[in-house]
């Protein structure tokens, strides 16, 4: 059938829901109202009171579902934007993460949390960063990032069924794009696995949630090859996968929705160079977005954006140069 | 452990146990700042001499399936519940006798089998862990109630509204219990809150609410044990502001020089192990010799854990990479 993905996210969460009396559903308007992104429509029909919703509330709720998981239940939260976890964060990465830990491993916390992440909405600065950042270096979480319908549903089962707390950002541009697909156990996808979803031998091209598109539309419009990893869990991230590619293809460009201080490819990169160095043929490269905050226009927005013709720009200095020709911004002269 | 740990829960069903307990308690926290004072603890430790009744009447009145969440002051309330003076003050120095085996700390004691949660180093954490702990236990159809323990200093912080207000919409039995000692670390709370009676607070989320007289453990007890009854029966919360004070200052060697004077006096005649003490000696249940060898006895106790957790050996180097994650194992 063809799916948006946010009705995977609800087919998803549906099915652990049917296998699993003790998970639950909280957020705004995540009942009645199927949620603002509508990725919980249908469950509070089929679930009643199972699914609630809360007040705006963010550090109450997080904080009650942190209590909740540890006592029997499998919270899946809602945070509408991801930045609306700002409010909440503690509950987060200092009491859900760390309760396993503080507890003598007597004590587990299967909490998700999903938040709409991402730009290309026109939601301006506050309502469209990724923040990836904010979670990745915090022991006891996970954190996933589908890209697909086919991923939103494998992923979203998969961290509802694992014993940790997991946040699974979903790319919120990706919530209206359709795919053919026949969701079932089959197609759960695994935390902390990634998946190469093209081949090829010139370089690497590693892309998470929206990037991933971007990726692959790099590689199927350039005259070099590559594979495309999908990496789809970012911690922890899969590095048997990439370091089997990249010592194939001895070039690696990373492309992150994210500003490029404190970027996750920044960890992956740095892993690369550790431990491939001698399969290196040129420097790793990494297309991020500019240090500022996320531009409301949509000129701006497309820009600020990751885009394939970027990423073919980069590889292509890479295997006709072996060196990086620089981020768009600081090749373009730009006055402010 | 869990078992030692119930044994000693049901030791409180006896007043005399809860005297017991109440000077185990104040006997550990001595001993935890003699250490401190010689160097054995790193970091901070945050005692609660003069609060012991609030920790042993609360424990007193609950289930051992009901859960708790408490603060980092949180020494008192884990020996009530069940833990050991070996649990508590082997976590306190950081060796493999503590609750968790030495990588919590003071602030980082746990033992789920008696309700308690690893307790919070962030003010008012706990306050919405506990409404969700609650409906946690709730959802496997017995009526255990969580109580979120807090100071009066947490009331300011958002965590502690939203608690409130999410607890009172979905109706879950929490009961709230304000432990107001009038210091939020060194600052009193006419320098940061508006008033002192902090069960008003309630109000603005139409919460049944009362302040009880935290120092006299009988009728404490009490009324706690009416308030978790009632959450416990109409599954709905309550809260509780418990007056009491601290006789030492909020951490470490922090003498309280910001004190008003003559408060840590008046709060002295009202030490909590001398009211139970006394009302026992005139109720003919003890005599004064008993109550000194009883005292004795449990001093004599803590001092052979301080023993023990002194002989006791640090966590091994594996203890730093157990129990992060679910696939980290033990």
């Amino acid at each position: 059938m063809l799916l948006r993905m946010n009705q995977a996210v609800a087919l998803g969460i549906r099915d652990e829901m049917r296998a699993d009396p003790s998970v639950v559903v909280w957020g705004e308007d995540v009942a009645e109202a199927g949620g603002v992104f509508k990725a919980t429509v249908g469950l509070h029909e089929e679930f009643g009171d199972r699914v609630r919703d809360t007040p705006i509330s963010e550090m109450g709720f997080l904080g009650a579902a942190v209590g909740a998981a540890a006592t029997g239940l499998r919270p899946v939260v809602e945070i509408m934007f991801i930045e609306f976890l700002g409010v909440a964060l503690d509950q987060l990465v200092t009491e859900a993460a760390l309760f396993r830990y503080l507890s003598g491993g007597e004590i587990s916390v299967p909490l998700v949390v999903r938040g709409s992440a991402g730009a290309g909405g026109g939601f301006g600065a506050q309502h469209s960063q990724t923040l990836e950042r904010w979670m990745v270096g915090s022991p006891g979480l996970k954190l996933a990032v589908p890209s697909s319908s086919r991923t939103a549903y494998g992923l979203i089962r998969s961290a509802i069924r694992d014993d940790d707390p997991v946040v699974v950002l979903e790319p919120r541009a990706l919530y209206g794009e359709r795919e053919d697909i026949e969701p079932s156990d089959a197609d759960i996808v695994p935390l902390g696995k990634a998946e190469l979803v093209a081949e090829g031998s010139d370089v690497t091209l590693i892309g998470l949630g929206s990037t991933v598109a971007t990726a692959r539309a790099a590689a199927e419009s350039a005259d070099w090859s590559a594979d495309v990893i999908d990496l789809l869990t970012l911690q922890p991230w899969d590095r048997e996968a990439v370091f089997a590619s990249v010592s194939k293809t001895g070039r690696l460009v990373i492309v992150e929705e994210n500003p490029r201080a404190g970027g996750w490819g920044a960890d992956i990169a740095a892993a690369v160079a550790e431990e491939l160095f001698d399969d290196l043929v040129a420097p790793i490269v990494r297309v991020t977005t500019p240090d500022v905050p996320v531009p409301f226009a949509p000129e701006l927005e497309e820009k600020f954006l990751p885009r394939a013709e970027e990423v073919v720009a980069q590889v292509n200095g890479l295997v006709d140069d072996k060196r990086s020709i620089g981020p768009w911004w600081e090749r373009e002269t730009v006055t402010v | 452990m869990s078992e030692l740990a119930l044994s000693r829960r049901k030791a409180l069903d006896d007043r005399v146990g809860q005297l017991r307990r109440m000077i185990e308690i104040r006997r550990t926290e001595e001993n935890i700042q003699a250490m401190f004072a010689a160097g054995l603890v790193k970091g901070s430790t945050h005692t609660c001499q003069g609060q012991e009744a609030v920790s042993v009447a609360l424990a007193s009145v609950l289930r051992p399936d009901d859960v708790v969440t408490c603060t980092y002051r949180g020494h008192g309330h884990a020996l009530a519940l069940g833990l050991t003076p070996v649990e508590v003050m082997g976590e306190v120095l950081g060796r493999s006798s503590g609750s968790i085996g030495g990588v919590g700390g003071s602030m980082h004691l746990s033992n789920p089998s008696v309700g308690l949660l690893p307790t919070f180093a962030i003010v008012g954490a706990g306050i919405p862990v506990a409404v969700g702990a609650a409906i946690g236990r709730r959802s496997t159809g017995n009526d255990a109630i969580a109580v979120a323990a807090f100071g009066d200093g947490a009331t300011n912080i958002g965590a502690f509204h939203e608690a409130l207000n999410l607890a009172q919409v979905w109706k879950v039995p929490v009961v709230f219990l304000c432990e107001n000692n009038l210091y939020g670390e060194y600052s009193r709370i006419d320098r940061t809150t508006p008033f002192e009676d902090l069960y008003r607070r309630a109000a603005a989320y139409d919460m049944p609410a009362r302040a009880v007289d935290g120092q006299d453990v009988d009728s404490l007890a009490e009324e706690l044990s009416r308030e978790v009854d009632a959450a416990r029966s109409t599954s709905s919360p309550r809260f509780v502001e418990v007056k009491t004070y601290r006789f030492v200052g909020h951490s470490r060697s922090d003498t309280a020089p910001y004190r008003r004077p003559g408060e840590l006096d008046e709060w002295l005649k009202r030490d909590p192990i001398e009211i139970l003490s006394n009302r026992l000696i005139a109720e003919g249940v003890l005599d004064a010799e008993q109550v000194k060898a009883l005292d004795a006895e449990v001093t004599r106790e803590v001092e052979l854990a301080v023993d023990e957790v002194k002989a006791s050996p640090p966590p091994p180097l594996s203890a730093m990479f157990a129990n992060v994650t679910a696939e980290a194992g033990v």
